[in-house]
């Protein structure tokens, strides 16, 4: 025991002793979770508040396209800009001036006044309710076609969005153009109300925890667990630079020639990066909920789920730990150990789930997903921060990162006495 | 008493033996030196005995003690000064013996007083806590010195003890040997410096190849060769001029 308690007071001091080291071990993952928070931040408050730049082509110039316009100006979306024309529209959009441009093509009011009117006259006519009973003659009229231009940088998913708002805008408009017509053949008197048109069908989103309107999460929210696992990982860098320094300054040796075990010696490693890890995250918490609302971003709310948070963070702790330990083990330079670790645990972090969500993934992605310790990890942090569960919910997550780390542990252990086996 | 017998060691991938069939015996309270050119097997040997590395055939035993069933008893009675420092540059002077001394399951007052004394033996009191990574050649290897002996060891190993230092640290160190020898630490010791090993060791081995080409007394082995006056001539008869460069 007091060989452990030597060793990790050792690693304290290697650590403390490399002030430059130990400030990017703290600093860089708040500076990483601060620069993205407020990035994300950003595009939430864009999808939330801020207008996108709309060039309106307004072919039309009826009551249609006014319509359209006036949905578009409404809909808290778009900032409708009315240009010239299309070929205009088309370059703007092209040399990245808009992100979109929407062109109305002529006579749509017009058009589809006509449409409408036509086919309500003969469904009219065939109930027999048209005051003189005479066949009604169909004009042949093209279908119109709205027409869209997207920035090439624009990404999918924004184009999707987009086109779904205005499909949505352009079906209202139509049946709406259908009830005015059967209420102008059905009554001369415009105040007369005959059909309700407001919507029967909405919807309405419940938290399923509590039955309440869920609390939508914040960029924080998702920030801060995500990146704050990030870091945690991250710390497999340090930790195997400073196995590997060991072996090339020679110290490694004089350890192997000395009564003690390599249990011992990563045991000292473990607690004191443990702590490191445990460290980094409480900076990140502090930083969420004191510093995130000084810059202008949403604080960070853990009221009630601390303990359950640091039990998360403690096992995710262990899991970078044990990776480490075992890449400190294998790794014989740090030009091996450091590129490694640093594309690895992105690589982790990706297929974790970290940047993008895992059921947006494809779906063999989806499945490596689950051998991810970041997406253990990511999960059971969720799992405290937005679906508020408690401790049972999370010891599958938990004990998969413990298991990790013992894994980890064992195979390095494994290793260094195969390899140095006498 | 260390016994050797037929130790061999090829490494992987190697087409010859670094250590080939060797059989050797050291009394208790010897200084005993290694001596040969470079990639003659010395440090493969010392690497051996200090359970570093696993022979490829043959045993040893120090004070009957079988490597293979007692390895860490026999950690415990041996001492190694490697030829690298094996320092932690950014601890202090004090700290790094501390540690060191700690896996041997040194500690307290106990441990205080012995790398205090060993310290102020060595002329590095006064720099005790200073980070190693300030200190200069000399004064590091004494402290590597220092740090293989904390726990009084039976057998010391020592792998070219003095190289890279100048005169004063030398004699501080080669003192220092003698009068750990003199409390009864039998020493084996590797070394470049022929004359040095001449005067220090009670009994030496020229090693090639190897394999042990002659040991003894050095100054029999000088008399039974008539054109050697000084170990290093005797040396050069055995192993010959021809540079010894090796990757």
């Amino acid at each position: 025991m007091y060989k452990l308690w030597a060793s990790t007071y050792k690693e304290f001091l290697l650590l403390t002793r490399d002030l430059g080291g130990l400030a990017v071990l703290f600093l860089m993952p708040l500076l990483l979770v601060i620069t993205i928070t407020t990035i994300q931040d950003g595009t939430f408050k864009t999808l939330e508040t801020s207008k996108i730049p709309m060039l309106l082509i307004d072919n039309d110039q009826g009551a249609v396209s006014q319509n359209i316009q006036g949905n578009l100006n409404s809909s808290d979306l778009f900032e409708v800009i009315k240009g010239n024309s299309e070929q205009e529209a088309q370059k703007l959009v092209q040399k990245g001036a808009y992100q979109l441009a929407i062109v109305i093509p002529k006579n749509l009011s017009k058009d589809l006044q006509q449409k409408v009117s036509d086919n309500v006259a003969e469904i009219l006519s065939r109930f027999g309710l048209e005051e003189e009973h005479t066949p009604v003659t169909k004009n042949e009229l093209q279908p119109k076609e709205v027409t869209l231009y997207f920035d090439p940088a624009t990404q999918q998913s924004f184009k999707s969005s987009v086109r779904s708002t205005i499909k949505q805008m352009i079906s209202q408009i139509e049946s709406q153009t259908i009830y005015k017509a059967f209420q102008e053949q059905l009554t001369e008197d415009p105040s007369e109300v005959i059909f309700d048109t407001r919507h029967f069908i909405t919807f309405k989103e419940i938290d399923p925890n509590n039955n309440k309107k869920p609390q939508v999460p914040n960029s924080t929210q998702h920030n801060i667990p995500a990146w704050t696992l990030f870091a945690i990982f991250f710390i497999i860098l340090p930790l195997g630079i400073n196995m590997v320094k060991e072996k090339n300054q020679g110290t490694f040796v004089r350890l192997r020639t000395q009564p003690v075990s390599y249990a011992t010696v990563l045991g000292g490693k473990t607690l004191v990066f443990l702590t490191v890890s445990l460290i980094q995250f409480a900076l990140m918490l502090l930083v969420g909920i004191y510093l995130f609302p000084l810059i202008g971003l949403p604080k960070l709310v853990v009221s009630g789920r601390l303990p359950l948070l640091f039990i998360v963070a403690f096992f995710a702790g262990l899991a970078a730990v044990g990776l480490g330990l075992l890449l400190g083990t294998i790794a014989k330079t740090q030009e091996q150990s450091a590129p490694f670790a640093a594309t690895f645990v992105v690589i982790l972090a990706a297929v974790g789930g970290v940047w993008v969500p895992v059921f947006a993934m494809p779906k063999l992605m989806q499945t490596l997903s689950n051998l991810s310790p970041m997406n253990w990890g990511l999960n059971a942090f969720y799992d405290v921060f937005l679906r508020n569960v408690g401790f049972v919910e999370i010891l599958p997550e938990i004990g998969l990162l413990f298991g990790f780390f013992i894994i980890t542990t064992l195979i390095a252990l494994r290793y260094n006495s195969r390899k140095n086996a006498i | 008493m260390i016994e050797i017998s037929h130790l061999s060691k090829k490494y992987k991938g190697a087409t010859n033996f670094s250590v080939s069939d060797l059989d050797l015996t050291i009394d208790n309270g010897e200084i005993f030196g290694l001596l040969g050119p470079n990639g003659a097997g010395k440090t493969t040997l010392i690497s051996m005995l200090c359970s570093l590395l696993k022979p490829t055939a043959g045993s040893f035993t120090i004070n009957n003690l079988d490597y293979k069933n007692n390895k860490n008893q026999l950690k415990q009675l041996v001492g190694i000064v490697p030829q690298e420092y094996a320092l932690y540059p950014s601890l202090t002077a004090f700290e790094n013996l501390k540690y060191f001394g700690s896996m041997y399951g040194l500690q307290g007052k106990g441990l205080k007083n012995k790398l205090t004394e060993q310290l102020e033996i060595l002329g590095l009191l006064d720099f005790a806590h200073r980070p190693v990574k300030t200190f200069s050649g000399g004064m590091k290897r004494r402290l590597n010195l220092i740090s293989g002996i904390l726990h009084d060891p039976k057998v010391l190993f020592l792998d070219e003890p003095t190289v890279g230092v100048d005169v004063q640290s030398r004699t501080v160190i080669i003192d220092h040997l003698k009068q750990l020898n003199a409390k009864g630490t039998t020493i084996v010791y590797t070394s470049h410096h022929l004359n040095e090993a001449q005067h220090f060791c009670d009994r030496v081995a020229i090693i090639d190849h190897g394999q042990i080409v002659c040991k003894g007394v050095p100054k029999t082995l000088i008399e039974a060769h008539k054109n050697a006056h000084h170990l290093e001539d005797l040396f050069l008869i055995l192993t010959g001029k021809a540079l010894r460069d090796h990757v």
